[in-house]
């Protein structure tokens, strides 16, 4: 079935919530009103107030008391409403949901799923368009996912629901219904941990992960098979699939890294260590990071500048390939 | 008519037995002889143990730790209010809860020494652990009753807080959560006056801590918390009204920090002798063993009794504690996920074999 992101993040909940009695989903707006973006539609009226519980507008508050569900053996699914309000909710994500499996040495595990819609490029207001997934990535204890579009989405969504340990669902929002493709209508699982190869290629590496995929798509098109490229979706920021980076990087030699967040410690920075470690004798060219810059997001009018955009992942690729 | 700001009037501290050991018998919760005796002798081994810790402290045989002392009443009259399916969520001040709830007391001991297996509470306690981010754990309290409600289950959860707890935004979250979902949850303030060097008055202006609950739509009580008795019939009432979905109830224990904060603290710097002394005279210990002896159940000869008991459990506790030996370098990466991502598994060959290799 055709679906966008939304339809099929739509979908997992449902077909999960059918599945086990004990996942409920927590936020804000997320009942009547099915979310700020739709995601949660009809779910309220299929499941009731006991399974999808509009919360007060607290977000320590819905991360918190997801803990103690959690503790209690139920599978909360969080929902952040914008990337910019998670940070109330950092306190419970790092220093309890995180740490209690190692601190209990396995006596209490929290198995919860916080969805978190982020990124920019829908003109959207301020602290409505962040990149903060590196903080969750830094966190020990955390997994941190990001889907690159409908079919991803679903099969990432219940594999971290089914996750005995705390998930950061990050859900890019441009991509909410910008890509619709064929999702299977019944349940599947997607391996949190494993990047994919999304075009197998020769020449260079492009890595890569959310609605940046699409963008880079874009770039790579432009270019008419110019060079052969290895393009590699992360899905999994935390833990990170090295073994996939580093056997392309080894076969390449050559490596463009392309995330939204910002360039210092983000996403790239990690990757290009891991590579130094693993694959400096392979590399002909320095890796090249195509981000977003170290500054605050900007408002609508100038997010265009901060994005990365096609041209300058084309011109990323140029430089590795030219040097 | 001009405009009138909402008011309410704020009840007198309950109390039931008072510091000189006079009974309000008509107040005094239903308690058996035997009941009375594990109260006084888990409030004895509280105030013991926690002795013995300050000292093992100063030996260097244990780490920081936070005095439990004077506290005993509210602690051990709460916990004890609760049955065994009952969850309890301590901060980290709570040493007669622990007893009163039956862990296993070298665990607590294990995590003060500084060792994670400490919090590694036995299966089939539903107790949670020591939460030292300052209320943070009144969320997972009540998310734990949220879950309660939900599966229709007729159990409560107790969440210790102390006064300078009220003043972070979880703990407002928390009591506004438990209001809106009529959580089956309970909320044990442990007023001791000071948070560290702030006392209450700087702490809040509010007048008591009790009437905040009045904000989140349910009832608050002001209880002596040095009186084992009136916590213990506040907190049962409350975990009967939970279980049968009168949902939450928060309960201000007005108590005394009798120690430094922790033993990284010098209350000296802070506060006055005299008022530490003015606080000894209502001691929570000492009214119960006068009105034990009042009514026939207490006498040396049983004092004596009671301190031996409580003095080998310690030496068991001290021993068992110490005995443990130190966890491998393992232990750091196998607890952090179900099962050990490959990344993680190579730190863990990389520390083994670094290990291995300086040997």
């Amino acid at each position: 079935m055709i679906m966008n992101m939304v339809q099929a993040i739509n979908s997992a909940l449902s077909q999960e919530m059918e599945r086990d009695p004990s996942v409920v989903l927590l936020g804000e707006d997320i009942g009547k009103d099915g979310g700020v973006f739709r995601v949660t539609e009809g779910l309220y009226q299929k499941f009731g107030d006991q399974r999808v519980i509009d919360t007060p507008l607290a977000e320590s508050g819905i991360v918190g008391t997801s803990i103690g569900m959690a503790l209690y053996g139920m599978r909360p699914v969080g929902e952040i409403q914008f990337d910019g309000f998670v940070f109330p909710a950092i306190d419970q994500l790092i220093n309890h949901a995180a740490r209690i499996r190692n601190r209990t040495r396995g006596r209490f595990s929290v198995p919860l799923t916080l969805r978190v819609p982020f990124s920019g490029g829908i003109r959207a207001l301020e602290h409505h368009s962040d990149s903060p997934e590196t903080y969750f990535v830094h966190a020990p204890g955390l997994k941190v996912v990001v889907p690159s579009g409908p079919y991803e989405a679903k099969g990432l969504l219940i594999s971290s629901i089914r996750d005995p340990d705390p998930v950061v669902f990050m859900e890019p929002k441009r991509i909410y219904r910008a890509i619709k493709e064929e999702v299977p209508e019944e349940e599947y699982t997607i391996p949190i941990g494993e990047a994919k190869i999304v075009q197998a290629g020769g020449d260079v590496t492009v890595i890569t992960y959310g609605a940046m995929l699409k963008t880079v798509r874009e770039a790579i098109s432009t270019l008419n098979d110019k060079y052969s490229i290895e393009l590699i979706d992360l899905r999994t920021l935390s833990p990170l699939d090295t073994d996939s980076i580093i056997s392309s990087v080894q076969k390449t030699g050559r490596c463009v890294i392309v995330n939204e967040a910002a360039k210092t410690l983000g996403m790239a920075a990690e990757i290009i260590a891991r590579i130094n470690e693993k694959a400096l004798l392979n590399l002909e060219a320095p890796v090249e990071r195509v981000t977003g810059y170290d500054t605050i997001m900007p408002l609508p009018k100038t997010e265009h500048y901060y994005l990365p955009n096609p041209d300058r992942i084309r011109q990323g690729i140029e430089k590795v390939m030219g040097f | 008519m001009p405009a009138e700001p909402v008011k309410f009037a704020v009840p007198k501290m309950y109390q039931i037995l008072d510091e000189n050991g006079k009974c309000n018998e008509a107040e005094m919760p239903k308690l058996t002889n035997d009941e009375l005796r594990k109260i006084y002798e888990n409030l004895v081994y509280a105030r013991m143990l926690d002795g013995r810790i300050l000292n093992l402290q100063r030996e260097g045989r244990c780490g920081t730790y936070a005095s439990s002392l004077g506290q005993e009443a509210t602690q051990v009259g709460s916990a004890f209010a609760l049955g065994k399916d009952d969850w309890l969520f301590p901060y980290f001040r709570e040493i007669g809860a622990h007893i009163t709830r039956g862990l296993p007391m070298h665990l607590y001991l294990l995590y003060w020494m500084g060792d994670e297996r400490g919090s590694k509470v036995p299966e089939g306690l539903n107790d949670f652990v020591i939460s030292i981010p300052v209320g943070t754990q009144n969320l997972h309290a009540t998310g734990v009753a949220m879950a309660m409600r939900l599966k229709g289950d007729k159990k409560a959860a107790m969440v210790y807080l102390g006064d300078g707890a009220t003043s972070e935004g979880d703990f407002h979250e928390a009591m506004n959560f438990a209001g809106v979902f009529k959580a089956p949850v309970i909320f044990v303030c442990q007023n001791n006056q000071w948070a560290i060097s702030l006392p209450l008055s700087k702490q809040t202006a509010s007048k008591t801590l009790a009437q905040k609950a009045v904000a989140y739509g349910f009832d608050g009580y002001l209880v002596d918390g040095n009186d084992v008795f009136a916590v213990l019939k506040v907190a049962r009432e409350a975990a009967e009204r939970a279980k049968a979905g009168g949902g939450p109830t928060f309960i201000e224990c007005v108590t005394y920090r009798m120690s430094d904060h922790t033993t990284a603290d010098d209350a000296g710097r802070y506060r006055t002798p005299q008022e530490v002394e003015n606080w000894k005279k209502r001691d929570p210990i000492e009214r119960v063993r006068k009105y034990m002896e009042v009514k026939g159940l207490w006498d040396e000869v049983y004092e004596k009794s009671v301190v031996e008991k409580a003095n080998k459990m310690i030496e068991d506790d001290v021993r068992e504690a110490e005995a443990t030996p130190p966890a491998e370098p393992d232990d750091m990466f196998d607890y952090l996920y179900d099962k050990i991502p490959k990344n993680l598994a190579d730190q863990k060959a990389e520390v083994l074999a670094f290990l291995k290799r300086g040997a």
